[in-house]
């Protein structure tokens, strides 16, 4: 489903503040694949998924999502078959405009010109009410209005409406209550199963990482330095992965938030 | 003041702000959604002046509203492609379109700083034919205007609601957002400022035909005018449906005209205060929400020094 080849991204270079953010990295995503990501600060987890995502064209190598190359492919384009979500809940929906307007963007049918007809607001309403967050009775609110959690919620509701090939998760809970944390990890759960999503999540949560999905990967300096799927993942322990760290890389897992358990 | 005195304020009120509203409206798309503040307002408002009188002065009245319109498209357009495109700040590249189209207006009128329409047909001339014996006689700007913007409010309301027009919204309400979605920033910026800019043309089109005459400063100050008819529409009409809104931008331009020719009247403020005003307007609008949130922090600093006497004697 993707293939990325020898991909590399310095920042600033050839200056003081040079750091080469991803070097060399290639990896390669089988449709379906749910894949979770770990690893030290600045490894480079978020500039890989920025990568993807295309917020920056890479120096060098390439990067194919089911069979199109979208190495140059500018961000907005990539976003048609990619799906993202960030950390901060407040970057993916509108605050100003309405549940029922954000998600009317989201839906992406029709030309320019179309609007949202009332079979397209009940059709929202009724998938909305799926997430039981009550949202399907607050259509006509601001987005702003709502918590955190039902932001994210939203976010992750209005980016799989139409599902995409990929989905990147990037800490996409982290920033909520832990109680709100796992009903959205469990939305999660259900949309990327319900429409086999091909799917990157990184986390710092270690047992989640071994949890969740079919495969983890573990990044330091830029590049992936192990990656466990099948057999070998399905009985490792959280201090088996923190050992395997080490021996890959001669340093300890070093991440000012991880969480070695729940 | 007398009531026929009081009618003929209103009136003049009541022109006026119908015909600077559709300014306001183009703010309203350009400024309270796509949120770029769009300094070649001023510049554009003319630009519509000049082109909608040389064409009417050829004798097409009817031509000159589109002609006008059109020109406006163009100058929204130059102005979006250099934000987007050519990486210039928003701001700097509304006043680099403002200033370059000084000379495009005077090249337009021929020129001259001037057009004199006092022997053409106008849009208003025309109207005034068509209404004669009716009850509406000698309303001829007003009916026109009003219908432009109620045409306009109509196609706003529309516009706004549609796919094109929701990706707009996003694009000034959260632009992280679109950024990561199939949205292409770029194009929504460009024609949102396309369209605000027509209807900054279209007004100043009016304007000119209303007043007989395109100078070249005609448009001085309007975007601070329009501004501050948009701050006081918010004000009232601030939430609610986009066709609520935009109603609030056409009452608010009428309310700010109409207060203006009252203190005119009434000799509380001579004629050319009327930039000040504006500006005054738009400045505590602007600062009043921002002053209020800071407010704590003032007021903890005032009584802290007050008290830092006593403390520094422990």
């Amino acid at each position: 489903m993707l293939n990325i080849t020898h991909i590399s991204k310095t920042f600033n270079p050839g200056t003081v503040n040079e750091k080469k953010a991803i070097t060399n990295l290639s990896l390669h995503l089988a449709p379906g694949d749910f894949v979770t990501i770990i690893g030290s600060n600045g490894a480079g987890k978020s500039t890989l998924f920025n990568a993807v995502a295309g917020s920056f064209l890479t120096d060098s190598g390439s990067i194919v999502l089911d069979g199109q190359d979208i190495t140059f492919l500018p961000e907005f384009k990539r976003a048609k078959s990619i799906g993202r979500l960030f950390q901060d809940p407040m970057r993916g929906s509108a605050p100003g405009m309405t549940i029922e307007e954000n998600l009317a963007l989201a839906a992406g049918s029709g030309g320019w010109l179309s609007r949202v007809s009332q079979k397209d607001k009940k059709r929202f309403r009724d998938r909305l009410a799926l997430l039981d967050m009550g949202l399907e009775d607050r259509m006509r609110q601001p987005v702003g209005l709502l918590s955190g959690g039902q932001r994210q919620a939203l976010t992750l509701f209005m980016s799989t409406m139409v599902p995409p090939k990929l989905l990147l998760l990037d800490e996409h809970t982290a920033a909520l209550d832990p109680g709100t944390a796992e009903k959205v990890l469990k939305l999660t759960r259900d949309i990327v199963a319900e429409h086999r999503i091909t799917t990157m999540m990184v986390t710092h949560n270690m047992q989640q990482a071994l949890e969740l999905g079919n495969r983890t990967l573990m990044m330091a300096d830029g590049n992936v330095v192990l990656d466990v799927s099948g057999q070998e993942r399905a009985g490792m322990t959280v201090d088996d992965l923190l050992r395997r760290f080490k021996a890959g890389t001669g340093k300890d897992l070093d991440n000012d938030r991880i969480l070695l358990s729940d | 003041m007398d009531l026929s005195a009081l009618l003929t304020v209103g009136q003049t009120a009541l022109e006026l702000g119908l015909i600077c509203s559709l300014t306001v409206l183009a703010l309203f798309l350009s400024y309270s959604m796509l949120n770029v503040c769009d300094l070649s307002t001023d510049g554009c408002f003319t630009l519509g002046a000049a082109v909608g009188a040389v064409v009417a002065a050829a004798g097409h009245p009817l031509l000159s509203i589109p002609a006008a319109m059109l020109a406006g498209v163009c100058s929204g357009l130059v102005t979006a492609l250099l934000q987007t495109k050519f990486g210039i700040d928003s701001l700097l590249s509304g006043i680099i379109v403002n200033t370059g189209l000084y000379s495009v207006n005077i090249a337009v009128m021929a020129g001259s700083a001037q057009i004199n329409l006092y022997k053409a047909d106008t849009v208003f001339s025309m109207t005034k034919d068509l209404l004669a014996g009716t009850p509406l006689a000698g309303q001829s700007i007003t009916v026109v205007a009003a219908v432009a913007v109620i045409l306009t409010v109509v196609f706003l309301t529309l516009f706004l609601n549609t796919r094109l027009g929701l990706a707009i919204r996003a694009t000034g309400n959260n632009p992280d957002m679109v950024r990561s979605s199939s949205i292409n920033p770029v194009f929504t910026t460009i024609v949102g400022l396309c369209v605000a800019n027509a209807f900054t043309g279209l007004s100043g089109c009016l304007m000119a035909q209303s007043q007989k005459s395109a100078e070249i400063n005609i448009g001085n100050g309007m975007v601070t005018i329009a501004l501050a008819s948009l701050l006081i529409g918010s004000t009232i009409l601030g939430r609610g449906s986009t066709f609520v809104r935009a109603v609030g931008m056409v009452l608010g331009a009428f309310i700010f005209r109409l207060v203006y020719a009252v203190a005119l009247r009434l000799d509380i403020l001579p004629a050319f205060m009327l930039k000040l005003v504006s500006s005054v307007i738009v400045a505590l609008a602007i600062a009043l929400p921002y002053l209020k949130e800071q407010w704590p922090i003032i007021s903890r600093r005032l009584t802290y020094k007050k008290t830092a006497v006593g403390r520094r004697g422990n």
